[in-house]
């Protein structure tokens, strides 16, 4: 599993850049990792990645975007204004989450 | 006497009770089964239908002779599972009490789920679907009088039943129009959420150069947020005006898994992938497309699942652990017109490879490669199904994908 250097911290992730320890993301990288796909989180940004990092830890998998509108309020029209042109992928990179599995 | 009720007779549950009804004892085992259409569907055949390749009477076939004798088979719809006191409730009023629920009633195309699909006034005028045997046959004639303009395949959101059969139906699409002479007079668009014409990497390229040959215009990471008169929008705003368009509409699990507390956002029942079983209840199993575990949700899911849940469940009903472990398995045949096909071969863990099926280098099918062996056997499953799957006969294929025959490649090709 490579090892990439974000914020001076070691951090475990994926070939797409994805994190793959839950506990080795905490808010401050979730800046880091946002600012690197350019975007600054705003307070409705962090209400999604919440949503999500609460969702993975019951759930063991990276909710899609049609889950964190239902049930986590924020309808998928602002997910598309927040993360532009791949909501999901980029929420759960920020989230430092996996990438949202297709299903097939 | 100990019960088994099975909601759904379709695909997965048919062959639950025709299975278990061999392997558990009649006078200690009561096995019943509630559904509330008196015919069974080949679903696979609806695909073939607008076109005219298959007749209604190929793809239906009455219930009732479908289940194995000693099954009581209820017809009825399900108002909800009560599972705190181990009983459905139709909605006649009927409780039907259980000591094991298997929950098998698939999902259904909802287009009521977007706005303007249905809403619209182009329903079945200018939209249509083929997820539904109305709607396939409604597509046919459809086609029939379509004399040109832009044909839009659109996949509203995953998962859906049996996730190649878009594609299948544009490539089969493009080969109906250059048979009728017409196609230089039909612009073919293929409008999807994923990011490319499928989701993993080797098949993904397959099919999309695929529809770049057939001049197929793929529209990709397209979700849909609703239909304006004769424009499809996205949520980022992206518009697709067609003049006839094939959705596959939102794919929902029943609304009484919902209304029982037992589903996700998508009234899918949440299941360990492996055995089946109900997450916090230890007397349901979801099977098929009903549960929420990370497959295609197609047939031979169902099948391979089946086939490991049965002897599970006999452990499991005998206080034992469950044993066996699904691995995610599924094969499907793509049809690519002109009489070929290509199968795929994947479960959880390995991606749709090359190679061939099932024995290594004879085959006789060959995956992720258009030849006509693989069409023949796509046609020759419709007699599969009916005479060897559903009845529960043993199929000479085992459940869990095997790795023999497939060629990895290497990250240059």
């Amino acid at each position: 599993m490579p090892v990439t250097t974000i914020a001076g911290r070691d951090i475990h992730v994926d070939d797409e850049g994805f994190l793959t320890t839950y506990d080795e993301w905490d808010p401050d990288l979730a800046e880091q990792l946002a600012a690197q796909i350019g975007i600054e989180l705003t307070d409705a940004h962090r209400k999604a990645i919440d949503f999500l990092r609460a969702d993975y830890a019951t759930q063991g998998e990276t909710a899609n975007l049609r889950r964190v509108s239902t049930l986590g309020g924020i309808p998928t029209k602002e997910l598309f204004t927040l993360f532009p042109k791949k909501p999901a992928k980029k929420m759960a990179y920020i989230a430092g989450l996996p990438k949202p599995h297709g299903c097939v | 006497m100990r019960r088994l009720l099975v909601v759904g007779a379709g695909t997965a549950g048919t062959m639950v009770v025709n299975k278990l009804r061999h392997r558990l004892a009649p006078d200690q085992w009561l096995i019943s089964v509630v559904e509330p259409s008196d015919t069974h569907f080949y679903q696979p055949g609806y695909l073939f239908l607008p076109f005219g390749a298959y007749t209604p009477e190929q793809v239906t076939r009455p219930t009732r002779p479908l289940i194995t004798d000693g099954v009581d088979l209820v017809y009825g719809e399900v108002d909800r599972v009560a599972a705190d006191r181990n009983r459905v409730l139709l909605t006649d009023g009927r409780e039907l009490p259980y000591d094991y629920l298997v929950i098998a009633t698939g999902v259904t195309p909802r287009p009521d789920q977007t706005p303007g699909m249905l809403d619209g006034g182009q329903w079945r005028e200018r939209i249509f679907d083929f997820y539904t045997y109305d709607g396939a046959l409604a597509l046919a004639r459809a086609l029939d009088r379509f004399e040109g303009g832009r044909l839009v395949v659109h996949i509203t959101d995953v998962p859906i039943k049996c996730p190649v059969a878009p594609l299948e139906f544009a490539f089969l699409a493009d080969a109906y129009f250059r048979r009728r002479g017409i196609r230089d007079r039909v612009e073919l668009v293929y409008a999807t959420p994923l990011p490319g014409a499928f989701t993993k990497p080797v098949a993904s390229a397959r099919l999309g150069s695929m529809l770049d040959d057939r001049k197929i215009a793929v529209e990709a990471d397209f979700l849909a947020e609703r239909i304006d008169g004769t424009t499809l929008v996205s949520y980022d705003e992206r518009e697709i005006p067609f003049d006839l368009l094939v959705t596959v509409p939102l794919n929902m699990g029943a609304d009484y898994v919902a209304r029982s507390g037992l589903g996700n956002e998508l009234n899918l029942v949440p299941v360990d992938r492996h055995t089946m079983l109900a997450k916090g209840h230890d007397d349901i199993f979801a099977l098929g497309d009903a549960n929420d575990i990370p497959t295609s949700k197609a047939g031979s899911v169902a099948h391979f699942a089946v086939e490991v849940f049965i002897d599970n469940f006999l452990e499991y009903a005998a206080g034992r652990p469950m044993t066996g472990s699904f691995d995610g398995h599924a094969n499907c045949f793509v049809e690519s017109g002109d009489g070929r096909a290509l199968l795929i071969d994947f479960n959880y863990d390995t991606e749709p490879l090359p190679g061939s099926y099932p024995v290594p280098t004879l085959g006789p099918f060959r995956l992720l490669d258009e030849a006509a062996v693989n069409h023949w056997g796509k046609l020759a499953f419709r007699w599969m199904y009916w005479h060897v799957l559903l009845p529960g006969r043993p199929i000479p294929l085992p459940a869990h994908m095997s790795m023999a025959g497939k060629n990895i490649p290497t990250p240059q090709e």
